[in-house]
């Protein structure tokens, strides 16, 4: 399996990378399709996605809602910017924690890579702070909750 | 977790993460550090103070000079936490491979 890669570049972005056994358009789909979307964008072990609003069209909004069963949760809204099936999704997202963070513009790319995909996320964050906060705190919150609870991971 | 924000803060900044660029092929002393920037010495002190009370680099003494190095504590303390968020991201995408390939399987079944 193909690792994923996380790093920083220049002073307001994180890039994400990942490769995939599977063609754009699966990839397109399952970041689209809220039936798909609720399979795994969960984060650990006990945590469910129970609201995914998801109107896939430029100029649309999303919300998805995370929650842990035992009261903790968390949820974030977002608008589409531009879809391009099946390569490319522009869009721009907030965490609400419960006060909303600075908005992270998110432009994911599906290229076809053999006979997978490779799928790059470039965040851009309004400046140097925001980012070093989404990194030290809005992550540490957000995915946190959603994907490292410390206890999940030991 | 401790201290994670002071860190990232202090990364927050082009000359800090030079010097700390500069700081990794070794230890360096003010003067050294402050001879790539177009700035005081005392702006370079006060760089290298945030960077010290976010622990990611410490000072020796040696005669007059203070030599500052890399702390390798408070590093591998950043290093911690972006690899959790890597871990975390993997786990989201492990489970996205098994999504993917339910809709691999649909697909074919349609074009049958």
């Amino acid at each position: 399996m193909s690792k994923m890669t996380l790093k920083t570049e220049g002073d307001t972005h994180v890039i994400v990378t990942r490769r995939f056994d599977a063609p754009p358009e699966a990839l397109y789909r399952a970041h689209t399709d809220p039936k798909l979307l609720q399979k795994w964008l969960l984060g650990p072990e006990g945590w469910s996605m129970p609201v995914c609003i998801n109107d896939a069209k430029p100029g649309g909004k999303f919300r998805y809602e995370w929650t842990n069963g035992k009261g903790a949760g968390f949820h974030i809204t977002g608008e589409y910017l531009e879809l391009n099936p099946f390569n490319r999704i522009v869009h721009v997202e907030r965490m609400h924690l419960p006060d909303p963070t600075p908005d992270n513009h998110v432009e994911t790319t599906f290229d076809q890579d053999g006979e997978g995909t490779l799928m790059t996320i470039r965040m851009t964050l309004p400046d140097e702070k925001t980012r070093a906060t989404m990194l030290a705190t809005g992550m540490e919150h957000g995915m946190e909750a959603s994907y490292v609870r410390l206890e999940a991971m030991i | 977790m401790n201290g994670l924000d002071t860190k990232f803060s202090a990364l927050a900044d082009p000359t800090r993460r030079a010097i700390l660029a500069r700081l990794s092929l070794g230890e360096a002393t003010v003067n050294e550090l402050a001879r790539p920037f177009e700035m005081s010495q005392p702006a370079i002190s006060q760089h290298l103070k945030v960077l010290e009370d976010a622990g990611l680099i410490m000072r020796r003494v040696e005669g007059t000079k203070r030599p500052r190095r890399l702390a390798k504590e408070g590093i591998e303390a950043m290093n911690q936490w972006l690899g959790m968020l890597r871990t975390a991201l993997e786990k989201n995408y492990d489970r996205l491979d098994g999504v993917l390939a339910a809709i691999d399987t649909k697909k074919r079944g349609e074009m049958r």
